[in-house]
């Protein structure tokens, strides 16, 4: 119990029509996002291990702290 | 029966006037009466001619597939793309095989209503369409159910998600789909979208069988495509070609310039192809090393006293304009881009130079986060550009603009921008 085998991966996805360009995410989870000239961010796109613990508790904030609610955590089975 | 050797196939009895139905059973003979069947749409490897060249019979298993019993089949005739004119032409001649088809369609995803979307700025062809609906509702509508419906003229309206979410919402603005393939609705309902072009391919492979299909073509991009030819030629014009003959013949046949600079291919999301490249087969295979493809069949002519940056600089522009402004890469990068293209026109004393490593970095930062193909295709187009155009970007980052970028002459049909002040967002 509790300890859920953690394999796999997760990706950040923004929806871009939500997305205003707060900006929040950039400064939550900085480790994956960063914000381009206009202000919107980029989001790394290669999956990001479940085991890295702090990247996916700061996703998790940048989800959570998304103005517009445009971010999500997908997982992604297989991280290769 | 048309021969199957022979061309034209969807231009087949062309007039200046659309045939009525009875002229058209006559031209091409009856729909077959058996069910529509999609191994025959597979065996045949038709193609969307809409831009995407996705197999229309996988699309249609796709929709197929979906549970519910609500389906809908959609015919896209708006021809976003100002160069093309090769839906407009196919409908002011046939309007009944492209009806054909798209009941073929509808029986083989098991829909009952087909809209037929087209745009409302265009009047001559809605009122085509009209006649063509109606005439249908007459005769021999069995089972399905036609619609017109009218969207206003955008670039964007065009996109198979932005023409589904108005026929769902009224709103004429692409959907955000995280996942590829997405199965697009209206309502709860699922939608198949195919071209005008596509649809009138099914009603002729519906009547003859896809062994009669392929014998046009290549084995992997078979049968024939619309190809609308602009820029230095004779006369604008619309030609129909079997897919894999030489780029050359093609632009023989259209009256173009023998000795051209470079050609635009696909459209205005689309890529330039060095005048080197003139014997490269017209097919997607084909044009794919080049980083070229076949599009929404658009071929516009650039000669050797054009001046290939203006031209991509003014469609830039437009393509700005037309953004529908939902994402913030696409309503802000798009702008930027065409304003770093305005300095590289201008040379040096504009920071030409500047601009040009700008215009690298940003096309970078702007592909792949729309949520349509929007602004991975002016980033295509703009790339495209600084490759062939290499040693005339040079001389204009260098200050030696050339005379062709000053003079007013231009060989892109780009309409004229409503409000060019507001190019930047809000």
């Amino acid at each position: 119990m509790g300890m859920r085998r953690r394999v796999g991966g997760f990706v950040l996805l923004v929806n871009p029509i939500l997305c205003d360009g707060f900006g929040h995410c950039a400064e939550l989870a900085p480790d994956l996002v960063h914000v381009d000239e206009w202000g919107y961010p980029v989001i790394v796109t290669e999956p990001v291990p479940l085991a890295n613990l702090a990247a996916l508790e700061s996703a998790r904030y940048a989800v959570r702290g998304c103005p517009r609610q445009a971010l999500r955590i997908e997982r992604v089975s297989d991280p290769h | 029966m048309i021969a199957p050797d022979s061309l034209p196939r969807v231009l087949h009895g062309a007039s200046g006037r659309p045939l009525t139905l009875a002229q058209h059973d006559e031209a091409f003979g009856p729909m077959p009466r058996t069910a529509p069947s999609l191994d025959l749409l597979e065996a045949s490897g038709l193609t969307g001619r809409g831009g995407a060249a996705f197999p229309t019979a996988r699309k249609a298993r796709l929709i197929g597939d979906q549970r519910g019993h609500t389906k809908f089949m959609v015919v896209n005739a708006m021809e976003g793309e100002p160069a093309a004119h090769k839906d407009r032409t196919l409908i002011s001649a046939n309007p009944h095989l492209v009806l054909d088809g798209a009941q073929y369609l509808a029986g083989i995803i098991g829909a009952r209503h087909v809209a037929v979307c087209v745009s409302r700025d265009d009047p001559i062809m809605v009122n085509h369409l009209q006649r063509a609906v109606h005439e249908r509702d007459r005769h021999s509508a069995r089972g399905v159910n036609f619609e017109l419906h009218t969207p206003p003229w955008r670039y964007v309206a065009g996109e198979e998600s932005a023409l589904i979410h108005w026929l769902d919402d009224n709103e004429s603005l692409p959907q955000y789909r995280p996942r590829r393939p997405h199965v697009l609705r209206i309502g709860h309902a699922p939608a198949l979208v195919d071209n005008a072009e596509t649809c009138a391919h099914v009603g002729l492979i519906a009547r003859y069988g896809s062994d009669w299909f392929r014998r046009l073509g290549t084995p992997t991009s078979p049968g024939t495509a619309l190809v609308s030819i602009s820029g230095a030629v004779a006369r604008p014009t619309v030609l129909e070609v079997a897919l894999g003959v030489p780029v050359r013949t093609i632009i023989e046949r259209a009256g173009a310039d023998p000795d051209p600079q470079a050609l635009l291919m696909g459209g205005y999301g689309g890529a330039w192809l060095d005048a080197r490249h003139l014997d490269v087969a017209y097919s997607a295979d084909a044009l794919a090393p080049l980083g070229s493809s076949v599009g929404a069949g658009v071929i516009i002519v650039l000669p050797r006293t054009g001046c290939g940056i203006v031209e991509t600089f003014r469609i830039a522009r437009w393509m700005a304009n037309e953004s529908a402004r939902q994402c913030g890469p696409c309503a802000f990068g798009l702008p930027a881009i065409a304003e770093d293209l305005a300095r590289l026109v201008a040379g040096d004393s504009a920071g030409a130079g500047a601009a040009y490593d700008r215009l690298v970095d940003r096309c970078g930062a702007i592909e792949g986060r729309g949520a349509c193909r929007h602004p991975d295709g002016v980033v295509r187009l703009v790339r495209s550009a600084l490759r062939v155009f290499a040693d005339h970007v040079e001389d204009h980052v260098r200050g030696r603009a050339c005379a062709a970028s000053r003079s007013n002459h231009h060989y892109s049909a780009v309409p004229t921008l409503e409000r060019e002040e507001e190019l930047i967002w809000e």
